[in-house]
């Protein structure tokens, strides 16, 4: 079930890859298909999916398969090293509680990319093949139980990405493109070396092999005592931790790691950019919660208080930067910068609520932010300018886009009653009840107050007060004596059409529903988080 | 003054020598292929066809048959300790026959040829030749014979390289190439008469057991290591001996190039590897050495200095030839890492990353060819928007490029991965080298990616249609390079076991 929910996009870019380019339709057709099953495969998941078993760590007996679910376990490369013993690699795959949210959010993000792909007209036949091949690495991210298949998922994710934002992408898509891909690879390479120095301290209990499984590192019982990354080692595990941290970081993207965030989205085109905001940086934080906390626990216990201060940077930074933005999409880019570092100060509390609220923040920044960047291409494709002083009083005009907008923004500044108040609510109830984070929470409320006042702002001088002289748009006065907006070379529907609201009316109804409604999610990710909190709780505070 | 040999111990001689033969036939075939190009050139002379080089195809390929023979045979020592027949030597026989093959598959590739020269006899035979040569420097086990082996493989390159008669450049590259050669062949052999002065030994495993055995003074012997490795490190072409690659790489004729950075050097690496393991005592209080220097560190300085120098001055270069020629310094301080941990398992990881330069650095060059075939130009400005125009070689090179930055899921990748376990099994001793390693792999992302940006990030600046279909059979050899790349960085284990096998030394006493 699961190695079809990763390949399945790669099979459908094979099938592209047998079509001759000029059938553009059908090379829509054969993606969106793949991600409408792959929809319908993470449905029949999350239907399946029993909440009370807890993973992070293995079962009874030191199997998978009492923690996890859905495991595949297979023995993909065992070569033996002579004197070292053997390198054992497995093709593992599993869920629990934080990956299956992350699985669902993926298969959803991706069918709307593919929808949102579907205006793409330069080469789309390459175009759709690196989309594949993107969705497969990012859905075997999320699914990867070994940590050597985590980093291949990983770093496969890299070279798509790059040519998507590096070929479709904006006037100063070179410079975007390699800036991203150099930080990201930055960050991963020492994460490699930090996988081999784990591979050679870590034994699987069942076997006696040393082993890549993240279900067995996530055991401290499994460590050698004096190998490189062993209990022994402080000061390795110290810095081993630093490197893997600073490797997610740059995803999540934390300040001072996020200066390629802004330039990769005002740059890539919009379905990327949902992509990008939606799932990429998700995964930065999911991989701290897979990997950097639960192997190296006594040195999260230690750095906590620095996390949340880096959160509650990004949160204050990230804000007062989007208050500065004149372009919509930089403002939302630097909005997304904010609410990850919710996410980080709900990591950096270490408890229950805590946890849940960052891992819930994670789901809803993913539906959220793809809806604020969606809207934004809407807006680009008509007016091709995102410049926000050059619109004004587009209410008026296109309502049912304005009521989108305003839904969309105010579930991003966190308005009760939709899903973005739940998450920073619960961030927050954590973040206060834990006495290392308490004084940096209370700091990073202020960023709510910053957040609105952008988002607001923005939303005030878009759509509400009348067109500006130097407006991206005409007004014509109809035949029936009304004023109708007309943009200079636009054809198609002025307000939202049909693919338009296909694409956004899912998310409008998930950030409606999960706001008065958490349980469906919360209730999947509960056992696993407590699970996550006991492990990164010290035996002696235990 | 020489004492006759008596009858008997001529018979005993020849009786000796007539039981080594045996265990040469590979070598034998091969000089009997080198004779028969010769003689078919002279039969064939003018006709343009494809008679010398499907011979010299067959005759290659007929070769392994030979050398699979061989792995059955015990390993030992021939010619009176001259030679040796070892897992080794049979690993690095399949990868120089293999080089082989592919040198003359992107030969018959390169339209080049066809417009700079008259004959290509003499080409395939010195290609026949230099395998020969590769063959016999991965099994020499006395000093003798590894000068006259390297010889025989400097020789046939310079011819090589200086194949393009009429074009200034070839020249130009062939004699730096000479004079670079000849220059650390001096040195080397000098180095040798110091060892040979401190122990009377020229076999390998008779000069290990005597510098052990009788003590020896450690400045001489670190002098001598020093000059034997300005030798070595001219093969391998590793920072400070590396002068001649780029003007080389950049002049001699495509094919070529590709074959002398990964064949050539691979012989440099088996060589370096069997004479710093078997011969020069390293570690242990026996073989203290001055000041904690030993050859060990000598590598560490070569391989750290490789690997930056080589990365970092690939950034400026606008030449894909040069810029590749840049990226194969920085390679052989990535395999040099492998040497330096001095165990089966760095052994082991330097013939798998071997194995994988040579999949994707013959890969890019063929691709390269391809390319010059079609546009006439190896510069980067000329790849503009070659993406569009030639999609399956565009992908390949792509592939190749990502493979050479060892990113996942390629087969470069898994090079990279073992020599840095191998670095880690040793703790965090040198841990600093593996992250030099990592910091330099990440600068040489920027100007491998220079290629792919410039194939599909920019537009060409000409529109002129032109049909740049570089044909069914290069496409289908392509796209089987292609593949077997991403193929063995899923599944790599036959080639790790074959490395595996390959790591076993005669006289190693681990």
């Amino acid at each position: 079930m699961l190695s079809l929910i990763v390949f399945l996009p790669i099979i459908a870019g094979l099938i592209i890859l047998a079509v001759p380019s000029s059938q553009k339709q059908i090379i829509r057709i054969v993606s969106l298909l793949a991600a409408l099953a792959q929809g319908v495969l993470a449905v029949l998941i999350w239907r399946a999916y029993d909440p009370s078993l807890p993973g992070i760590t293995a079962g009874p007996g030191g199997s998978p398969l009492g923690s996890f679910q859905f495991v595949e376990k297979v023995p993909w490369i065992g070569l033996k090293l002579g004197a070292m013993g053997s390198l054992n690699i497995e093709y593992f795959l599993g869920v629990d509680g934080i990956s299956v949210t992350m699985v669902i959010l993926t298969a959803l993000i991706s069918a709307i990319g593919v929808l949102s792909s579907w205006t793409i007209q330069k080469q789309v036949k390459g175009y759709f093949i690196l989309y594949n091949l993107l969705a497969s690495a990012m859905m075997g991210c999320f699914v990867a139980l070994d940590f050597f298949l985590f980093y291949v998922f990983w770093e496969l994710m890299l070279l798509p990405m790059y040519f998507l934002i590096g070929i479709w992408g904006g006037p100063n898509r070179e410079y975007a493109a390699i800036k991203f891909f150099l930080y990201t690879l930055f960050g991963s390479v020492f994460m490699l070396l930090v996988m081999i120095g784990l591979y050679f301290s870590v034994i699987d209990p069942v076997t006696g092999n040393h082993t890549f499984s993240l279900v067995a590192m996530a055991n401290q019982a499994n460590y050698l005592q004096d190998a490189i990354l062993g209990p022994h080692n402080v000061m390795w595990r110290y810095i081993a931790f630093a490197v893997l941290f600073v490797g997610f970081a740059i995803k999540v993207p934390m300040f001072p790691f996020h200066t390629w965030l802004p330039d990769a989205h005002v740059e890539a085109p919009t379905p990327i950019s949902v992509i990008l905001a939606g799932v990429l940086l998700k995964l930065g934080t999911y991989g701290m919660m897979r990997i950097n906390f639960p192997l190296f626990p006594e040195v999260f216990h230690a750095s906590m208080y620095v996390i949340g201060i880096f959160g509650a940077i990004n949160i204050i930074y990230g804000a007062f930067c989007a208050l500065a933005q004149q372009d919509l999409k930089k403002m939302v880019a630097y909005s997304s910068i904010s609410h990850m570092g919710y996410v980080l100060l709900g990591l950096a509390a270490g408890n229950s609520e805590g946890m849940i609220g960052a891992l819930y923040q994670m789901f809803n920044h993913g539906t959220i932010t793809a809806m604020l960047f969606l809207l934004v291409g809407v807006i680009y494709d008509r007016a091709h300018t995102r410049q926000i002083d050059k619109f004004g009083g587009l209410a008026s005009y296109m309502p049912v886009y304005a009521a989108l907008v305003t839904v969309a923004w105010f579930a991003s500044l966190g308005l009760p009653g939709l899903s973005g108040f739940i998450s920073e609510a619960l961030v927050f109830v954590g973040a206060f009840s834990s006495i290392t984070t308490r004084y940096i929470a209370m700091v990073s409320v202020l960023g709510i107050v910053f957040g609105a006042a952008y988002l607001l702002w923005s939303l005030q001088r878009m759509f509400l007060g009348k067109r500006k002289p130097d407006a991206a748009y005409d007004l014509e006065v109809g035949a029936d004596g009304h004023e109708h907006i007309h943009f200079h070379d636009w054809k198609g529907k002025i307000d939202l059409d049909g693919r338009e609201l296909t694409m956004l009316v899912p998310l409008v109804v998930i950030t409606i529903f999960l706001g008065i409604y958490p349980m469906p999610v919360l209730g999947m990710i509960t056992s696993s988080v407590n699970k996550l909190v006991e492990v990164l709780t010290p035996l002696a505070i235990r | 003054m020489f004492e006759l040999p008596s009858g008997a111990e001529i018979q005993s001689i020849i009786a000796s020598l007539k039981l080594s033969v045996e265990f040469f036939i590979p070598e034998i075939y091969l000089s009997l292929l080198f004779m028969l190009l010769i003689v078919v050139d002279l039969v064939a002379k003018g006709k343009k066809n494809n008679l010398l080089s499907i011979t010299t195809l067959l005759g290659l390929a007929g070769t392994m048959y030979f050398i699979f023979r061989q792995q059955s045979m015990p390993a030992g020592e021939l010619f009176f300790g001259m030679y040796v027949l070892d897992e080794f030597a049979i690993f690095f026989k399949y990868f120089f026959v293999l080089s082989g093959i592919l040198a003359v598959i992107i030969t018959m590739a390169d339209e080049q040829f066809e417009s700079e020269v008259k004959s290509m006899g003499e080409y395939y035979a010195l290609v026949v030749a230099m395998v020969i040569g590769m063959i016999m420097m991965a099994s020499s086990a006395d000093m003798m014979m590894i000068f006259l082996s390297m010889e025989l493989v400097s020789f046939s390159a310079f011819i090589l390289t200086g194949y393009f008669k009429r074009n200034p450049r070839s020249s130009e590259a062939a004699l730096k190439y000479l004079v670079y050669g000849g220059v650390s062949s001096g040195l080397m052999v000098y180095g040798f008469s110091l060892i040979y002065g401190l122990t009377a030994e020229t076999n390998l495993i008779n000069i290990s057991s005597a510098l052990s055995q009788h003590g020896y003074d450690p400045v001489v012997l670190i002098l001598a290591t020093l000059l034997v490795l300005a030798g070595f490190g001219y093969k391998i072409g590793a920072v400070p001996f590396h002068f001649w690659a780029p003007d080389v790489y950049e002049g001699a004729p495509t094919p070529v190039t590709a074959y002398l950075s990964v064949a050539s050097k691979a012989a440099g690496f088996a060589l370096l590897m069997r004479f710093f393991y078997i011969a020069v005592p390293h570690g242990g209080p026996v073989y203290e050495d001055i000041i904690g220097i030993n050859w060990v560190s000598l590598l560490i300085i070569i391989s750290v200095a490789s690997m930056i120098y080589g990365n970092v001055v690939a950034l400026w270069q606008k030449n894909v030839k040069r810029l590749l020629a840049y990226s194969s310094i920085a390679h052989a301080g990535y395999l040099l890492l492998g040497i330096i941990v001095m165990d089966a398992f760095g052994t082991q990881a330097t013939l798998l990353y071997l194995l994988s330069y040579f999949l994707m650095n013959f890969g890019a060059f063929y691709v390269v060819i391809l390319i010059a075939n079609k546009t006439g130009s190896e510069n980067l400005e000329d790849y503009r928007g070659l993406g569009k125009k030639m999609p399956l070689a565009g992908a390949a090179l792509t592939v190749f490029l990502i493979s050479l930055v060892g990113l996942p899921p390629t087969f470069g990748f898994i090079g990279k991965l073992m020599i840095f376990s191998a670095l880690l099994t040793k703790g965090s001793l040198y841990l600093w080298l593996a992250l030099i390693g990592i910091m330099t792999s990440v600068i040489s992302l920027y100007y491998y990616m220079l290629i792919p940006l410039n194939m599909y990030l920019r537009e060409s600046p000409s529109s002129e249609q032109k049909n740049m279909n570089p044909g069914l059979l290069p496409n289908i050899i392509m796209a089987a390079l292609m593949f077997l790349t991403i193929y063995f960085g899923l599944f790599f284990q036959p080639l790790a076991d074959f490395a595996k096998y390959g790591s076993t030394l005669f006289g190693l006493k681990h």
